[in-house]
């Protein structure tokens, strides 16, 4: 993929795009909170992709995983320059509350990554349940499982969600 | 990254992910290394060493996030029975004194969810679960995915257990994180803007054929629509519809027709094709796609979905190094041959087409294409309708007269007036598919709206239903209209 955007194939964008435009817009409209501000820092994300193909080093790990980064960092960066444009023109610094949204921001991300990185065993059973509406039993029933497996995996998924939630910095400064 | 608990976990014989889950959840942000994951989660430690979460806190003793965590530490709860067995020998007790948590009810699925867990008043006493059974339902509580009986007990048992509270309300804010990302939340049009504002940034050395555009973007629009499918939806029944039959398929077999069509234009390329290249292989659409049911009716959606956005996708990257003068190419294309360029307008406005039957049957709202490639499909109809109204003229389907017109010279016309985004004016010759068709010569007049045409020569609305102005000849009017209703085929 790398080399065919360094080629300049035009098709080889479509398909970045077609398989990224939902990660970065989600994470993106996540952080930014608004529809047309998470269009823009899509734009960015994939211009900044397409006109440094040589950006990416698969040294630094998945694409996916780099792209999420990408967009964390320029997504948490507008949010900053927005704030510090705001006051700037005089508005009533407010940093308690906007450090406490940069954070939610974060976690939102990381759960994003956890979500769409955890294995698809424990994923379906929190679907069934969160998405389905199904509790355990049916879960289990429909997954082929025993109920206490069932019961497992919606405890680990959870748990592994949880992980993306940090306690210890408030500040949130990342 | 350790894995402390999971395999002494005597509940799980099969270790931390059970048999079945070769990754290991932990592994996550493994094969990617320190850059992998959004700022933050590795810094933090908070998956490797648990510390974030506070010595004596649950998680204290080196919950690693990669295997289900046992709660295990020395507990001397009413509800512990001795039962737990299993020595983390790294669990810490809860330090004495500890204020339990206050643990609020769980939030249920989705704030929108209408049925909760349904919170049932103790009326009976509330039934004795021992403390392993209850903390391995927190997961299924949090999620509001209990009994009745089983949420009551959990409850119960969190007021006086400060180790299952603690993980209870992780479980449950955890929750909140699950809520999704709606892909269909994503503009349609974000597609086209992103995608002109990076070629403007930096301009493809090897673009997408002009032509190609339609193509591109409505084969992105329905695999935006398949990926947001749920797996029940691809049994849904859909209704492909056309002049002279219909039928009542799977989405899976919507795709597999799909994948099997395009294929013609792939094998005429070179490409190697899902049915392969075989001269046996049927060039009639409606053959060739019973021929790809026939052979691949036990591959799974997945496997379906795949192949045919694999085959579009080297579809676009051939014709893009083929470059702008291969449109001209004659491919064969069912009964007759066409310009690559054609096929592949008429290929996008199949998808679109078939789009819009998933859409319809699994109820997702689904647009038409842009203004400027539903241009490309009405222009391609309109320059496609005299050579089919001239057939029908020879099978004796047409019932208004006709006039020898030497070849291209000016004749009478239908003044076909689309309307709407996309749309524009057509003067369709009705003497001879050769003749030009002029606004001079127009008899008669038709006013439509660009989807309602495009639907029309899909065969999904018949003339009599069309919302159509209609002005002039009757008869050429009605010529026409059938003519157009009868481009469609399987």
């Amino acid at each position: 993929m790398q080399q065919r955007l360094a080629r300049g194939e035009e098709a080889a964008l479509g398909e970045l795009y077609d398989r990224f435009a939902t990660l970065v817009h989600g994470l993106a409209h996540r952080v930014m909170g608004d529809e047309e501000a998470a269009g823009l820092i899509t734009r960015e994300v994939f211009g900044y992709i397409w006109e440094n193909p040589d950006a990416y080093d698969p040294k630094d790990g998945n694409m996916r995983s780099w792209i999420a980064t990408l967009t964390q960092r320029q997504a948490v960066g507008k949010l900053r320059s927005c704030e510090a444009e705001r006051v700037a023109s005089g508005g009533e610094r407010i940093s308690e509350q906007f450090e406490e949204r940069v954070r939610e921001a974060n976690t939102a991300a990381r759960a994003d990554f956890i979500r769409d990185s955890m294995p698809a065993s424990i994923r379906a059973a929190l679907d069934l349940a969160y998405l389905q509406r199904r509790d355990y039993r049916q879960a289990a029933h429909e997954l082929g499982l025993t109920e206490v497996e069932a019961r497992r995996r919606m405890r680990l998924g959870l748990q592994m969600l949880s992980t993306a939630i940090q306690h210890e910095h408030p500040g949130g400064t990342r | 990254m350790t894995d402390s608990h999971g395999p002494d976990d005597p509940q799980d014989p099969h270790g931390p992910e059970g048999p079945d889950e070769p990754d290991r959840p932990g592994d996550r942000n493994d094969p990617a290394g320190p850059a992998d994951v959004p700022r933050g989660a590795h810094e933090s430690g908070s998956y490797e060493d648990g510390s974030a979460y506070g010595n004596g806190s649950a998680y204290g003793g080196g919950y690693d996030g990669s295997g289900p965590y046992d709660g295990s530490a020395p507990y001397d709860g009413p509800h512990d029975g001795g039962a737990r067995r299993e020595v983390g020998g790294s669990t810490r007790p809860v330090p004495p004194g500890r204020p339990l948590p206050r643990v609020p009810l769980p939030r249920g699925a989705a704030e929108d969810r209408p049925l909760g867990p349904a919170p049932v008043p103790p009326v009976t006493p509330v039934p004795s679960y021992d403390h392993s059974t209850l903390k391995s339902l927190l997961g299924a509580w949090a999620l509001a995915a209990c009994s009745p009986e089983e949420t009551t007990a959990v409850e119960a048992h969190l007021t006086d257990c400060a180790l299952c509270a603690d993980e209870a309300l992780r479980l449950r804010d955890a929750v909140e994180l699950l809520r999704p990302e709606d892909p269909l939340d994503l503009d349609p049009l974000l597609r086209a803007r992103v995608l002109e504002n990076c070629l403007g940034r930096r301009p493809a050395r090897v673009p997408v054929p002009e032509w190609a555009g339609p193509y591109d973007a409505e084969t992105a629009r329905l695999d935006a629509l398949l990926r947001d499918l749920g797996s029940g939806d691809w049994n849904a029944s859909v209704r492909l519809e056309w002049h002279d039959g219909s039928c009542d398929v799977t989405v899976a077999e919507v795709i597999g027709h799909l994948t099997a069509v395009d294929g013609l234009i792939a094998a005429a390329l070179g490409m190697s094709e899902p049915l392969g290249t075989g001269a046996q292989d049927p060039i009639d659409p409606a053959e060739r796609t019973k021929a790809y049911w026939h052979r691949f009716g036990d591959r799974s959606p997945a496997e379906v979905h795949d192949t045919w956005r694999e085959q579009g996708h080297a579809l676009l990257r051939t014709v893009s190094f083929a470059g702008r003068a291969a449109g001209g190419l004659d491919v064969p294309y069912g009964p007759a041959r066409l310009p690559l360029r054609d096929a592949l307008v008429d290929r996008a406005m199949e998808c679109w087409i078939h789009a819009g039957d998933i859409a319809e049957a699994v109820a997702y709202p689904y647009g038409p294409p842009a203004p400027r490639h539903l241009h490309r499909m009405i222009d391609l109809a309109a320059r496609t309708l005299p050579g089919v109204l001239a057939g029908r003229r020879r099978a004796g389907l047409a019932v208004s007269p006709t006039r020898l017109v030497a070849a291209g010279a000016p004749g009478r016309s239908l003044h076909l007036e689309v309307e709407g985004a996309g749309g524009g004016d057509w003067y369709i010759p009705l003497d001879s598919p050769a003749a030009v068709g002029t606004a001079a010569g127009s008899v008669a007049h038709v006013a439509l709206d660009g989807v309602e045409f495009c639907q029309l020569t899909a065969g999904h609305r018949s003339p009599q239903d069309l919302a159509a102005g209609q002005e002039g000849d009757r008869a050429v009017i009605s010529d026409v209209l059938a003519a157009a209703a009868g481009m469609s085929r399987m």
